[in-house]
């Protein structure tokens, strides 16, 4: 029951990681195709400033609890992904110092420079984030030491670069959502038109990567079991469709909404679909690991039950009220404002 | 080279570097807060105005540190999963309370702090500086608490093939994990301080704004002064609390070889490792070390070679480091007293204030060594006496590992860098002109 609870838990806290950080990460992808010039561009940066760092912090959480509710999936999935990992590691490094660095000088090519590390650093973290969660869901070859047995290519097959492209349109949607909410006029016009478009393709995909899921995983498994389920991919489409609507109606903040709803409903898709897996094996299903196989004693499950339910809570008030101290749109006047970024 | 030595140097790359950005920002995010405290009491400018050229400088701190911080946190799964494994169940679940009580905190409270000038009332954006100052506090204490689990273990059973937790409070309440939560806070507010007066002797010795960096030195000075002094006196606690704890590790700190009663401390010496011996001795205190380890002439000390091999950890390094720094410690106890007696004519002691510019490399010396001594002087076990770090590596090719020891060196060295070209450009243009309030700052 304890391992249940902390498995969803689990699962409960990436899709939050994706939802939020994937605006930002969507977001900085698409900073060179939305912003058109200085300005512009600080808006960008402005409009994800007070709120980048404090979404990173649920990946350190999710990566945390992973290690603290399953050590043992945290071990072979680490050390499994390592170069994936690496590389998702590299990319935040960088893409976490522009923000601090970049207006610290004031000529174009410093600022060039670190515009670069943040897409890169955006895109590759949403890419190899995808690529391994699809590859999670269809299985990796670990043996029965649950030592890996691949390498960094055994990721990128057709299904997993599927999963990589789906990520990767998820949050850019999000992101230009996130922007159309936060700006103003030109900006938030061409952050509308983009997302149209980026909507059409985040559609085929998603009908793609659902279509391929039934060939590739057997995620499907636990929906045929208990059809009841069936409403969590069902949301993940109604929200994917609500999220059209609400941007042809230009109604932002509804739209993102929708957007993060599709977000959590298609991690929860998976998640619930891998239960009671955490890293299944494609060499031999025994070598999988589950919640039986890899979880903490219940001692540590019942403390860090203990701590979540007392803690995230008032992580989710107090980041909340972050939002709403800066609901307001970002525009040219308010880069004026006097911060010390 | 195999996947374990370079895990092992990768990991030491990681955490120093981190290092080297974490312990200002522990102090120096609670000397910021004060200075805006001292603004919303007084309505002073210039304590506003050193709130924010101080908080550059902790902001960019901050930014390497987190992004370095991440690093460390997948380390112990990529290169240390065999580790992990079996000891996650209580050290996993200290870095989650981590990330979940302090991490979050800190991180989102930053942003209001940065962000919420104009739209926080100044009370309540005062607050956010202080709870940023408290949360990187609270995480210190935490990491450190799990780092005091692998130093000396507590409360917990071997059970299921794996360390199980029995205790939780026994083992986030150990006194060891207090000592060295103290003994490393300290240290960072020593850097803190010491970094304060290190740039605001910079500016007084060209004679620049010199009631603003004038301010800013004594708070400096008052931090690193108490801290230094009580380090002293914390340091010689907890050197006895690591004679009985880790043995082996206060043999090498003093490269002690022979097990003794009323062992002495030996000013001098330079180790034989290979002969088993110390060369050039001198200076001995005869009973010095059986008193300061065991507050007992008569107490036995326990020498190296009542060690097997394969348990001892390199002595060379770990008496090195030590040695630098204690020296350096009391150093900092000298250098800060003086201080305290000239606070009133800094702007006339060129010569102090030269001498505290160049100081400001020292502490970060002082405090890398000191993690040498506690890591190093832990080996040959992870973590003590339960697992050696031989047997804690990944099952991962060593070329993965070297390829990214090669690129966390270069990336670093690059961040290294540029951090500090952009803290070093901040301190030579100094603090924002006063607004022109008349009577505020000093033109």
């Amino acid at each position: 029951m304890l391992e249940t609870i902390w498995f969803l838990l689990w699962g409960i806290l990436w899709a939050v990681y994706f939802m939020l950080d994937g605006f930002d990460l969507g977001l900085g992808t698409l900073m060179p195709v939305l912003a058109k010039n200085e300005t512009e561009r600080r808006i960008v940066y402005r409009v994800m400033g007070p709120f980048w760092d404090g979404n990173e912090v649920w990946l350190i959480t999710a990566g945390g609890v992973t290690f603290a509710a399953f050590p043992t999936t945290y071990a072979a999935m680490f050390s499994g992904l390592y170069s994936a990992l690496m590389l998702i590691l590299f990319a935040l490094i960088i893409r976490g110092v522009s923000f601090a660095f970049r207006d610290e000088v004031h000529t174009p090519g410093w600022k060039r420079f670190w515009d670069v590390c943040l897409t890169i650093g955006s895109f590759l973290p949403a890419l190899l984030l995808g690529v391994a969660f699809a590859n999670i869901f269809q299985g990796l070859p670990y043996d029965k030491d649950f030592v890996y047995q691949g390498t960094l290519f055994t990721l990128l097959n057709p299904y997993g670069i599927a999963g990589g492209v789906l990520f990767v349109l998820l949050f850019l949607v999000h992101g230009s959502l996130w922007l159309a909410v936060k700006s103003e006029g030109e900006l938030q016009a061409r952050a509308g038109k983009m997302v149209s478009k980026l909507w059409a393709a985040l559609l085929v995909v998603a009908v793609i990567f659902l279509l391929a899921t039934r060939r590739q995983t057997f995620l499907y498994d636990n929906y045929t079991a208990n059809p009841v389920l069936f409403l969590i991919p069902l949301l993940a489409v109604l929200a994917l469709i609500a999220t059209r609507l609400f941007i042809a109606k230009a109604a932002w903040w509804k739209a993102w909404f929708a957007s993060s709803t599709t977000i959590v409903a298609v991690t929860l898709f998976g998640v619930v679909g891998l239960y009671p897996k955490l890293l299944p094996s494609s060499l031999d299903p025994a070598f999988s690991l589950t919640i039986a196989n890899s979880s903490s004693s219940p001692l540590t499950l019942k403390i860090m039950l203990v701590v979540a339910l007392t803690f995230v809570p008032l992580v989710i008030a107090y980041q909340v009220w972050v939002h709403y101290l800066f609901r307001h749109k970002s525009t040219a006047e308010d880069l004026e404002e006097g911060e010390i970024y | 080279m195999d996947a374990l030595i370079l895990s092992r140097l990768q990991f030491a790359v990681a955490t120093f570097f981190h290092f080297i950005f974490v312990p200002l920002t522990l102090g120096l995010s609670i000397l910021v807060a004060i200075m805006e405290t001292i603004y919303v009491k007084t309505g002073n400018e210039e304590y506003l105005r050193m709130a924010k050229f101080w908080g550059k400088i902790f902001i960019i701190n901050f930014a390497v540190g987190v992004v370095t911080g991440i690093t460390l946190e997948f380390q112990f799964g990529t290169n240390w999963a065999r580790y992990s494994r079996y000891v996650g169940d209580i050290f996993g679940s200290i870095l989650a309370i981590e990330a979940t009580l302090a991490f979050f905190l800190e991180s989102t409270f930053l942003a209001v702090w940065i962000f919420g000038w104009n739209r926080l009332s100044p009370k309540l954006h005062c607050l956010s500086i202080w709870l940023v100052a408290f949360a990187s506090n609270l995480s210190a204490f935490w990491i450190l608490m799990a780092n005091a689990w692998m130093q000396h273990p507590v409360g917990y059973t071997i059970r299921n093939g794996r360390a199980e937790l029995t205790d939780f409070l026994a083992v986030v309440t150990q006194p060891f994990g207090f000592q060295i939560y103290f003994h490393t806070i300290s240290g960072a507010y020593i850097l803190a301080g010491f970094v304060v007066m290190g740039i605001s002797a910079y500016h007084l010795l060209r004679k620049q704004h010199l009631a603003f960096f004038t301010k800013s030195f004594r708070m400096g000075l008052i931090l690193a002064l108490i801290f230094s002094l009580a380090e002293i006196v914390q340091g010689h606690i907890h050197g006895a609390e690591v004679a009985k704890i880790q043995p082996a590790k206060l043999a090498a700190m003093e490269s002690l070889w022979e097990t003794q009663a009323d062992a002495p401390q030996t000013l001098f010496l330079i180790p034989d490792v290979k002969n088993e011996r110390n060369l050039l001795e001198f200076g001995k205190i005869p009973g010095a070390l059986s008193l300061l380890a065991y507050h007992s002439r008569n107490a036995t000390v326990k020498g190296l070679k009542d060690f097997p091999k394969e348990d001892r950890p390199p002595v060379l390094l770990t008496f090195i480091a030590f040695r630098v720094m204690v020296g350096l410690g009391f150093l900092f106890a000298l250098l800060t007293l003086v201080g305290w007696f000239k606070r009133h004519q800094l702007e006339d002691s060129p010569r102090y204030l030269k001498i505290m510019l160049y100081a400001i490399p020292l502490p970060y010396v002082a405090l890398q060594a000191g993690w040498i001594v506690t890591e190093v002087g832990r080996q040959p076990w992870i973590v003590y006496g339960l697992m050696r770090t031989k047997d804690a590596v990944s099952p991962i090719a060593a070329s993965q590992v070297g390829v990214t020891l090669a690129a966390f060196i270069a990336v670093y060295a690059a961040l290294g860098v540029v951090a500090f070209y952009l803290i070093a450009k901040h301190v030579r243009r100094g603090p924002e002109p006063a607004a022109a309030a008349p009577g505020l700052g000093e033109g």
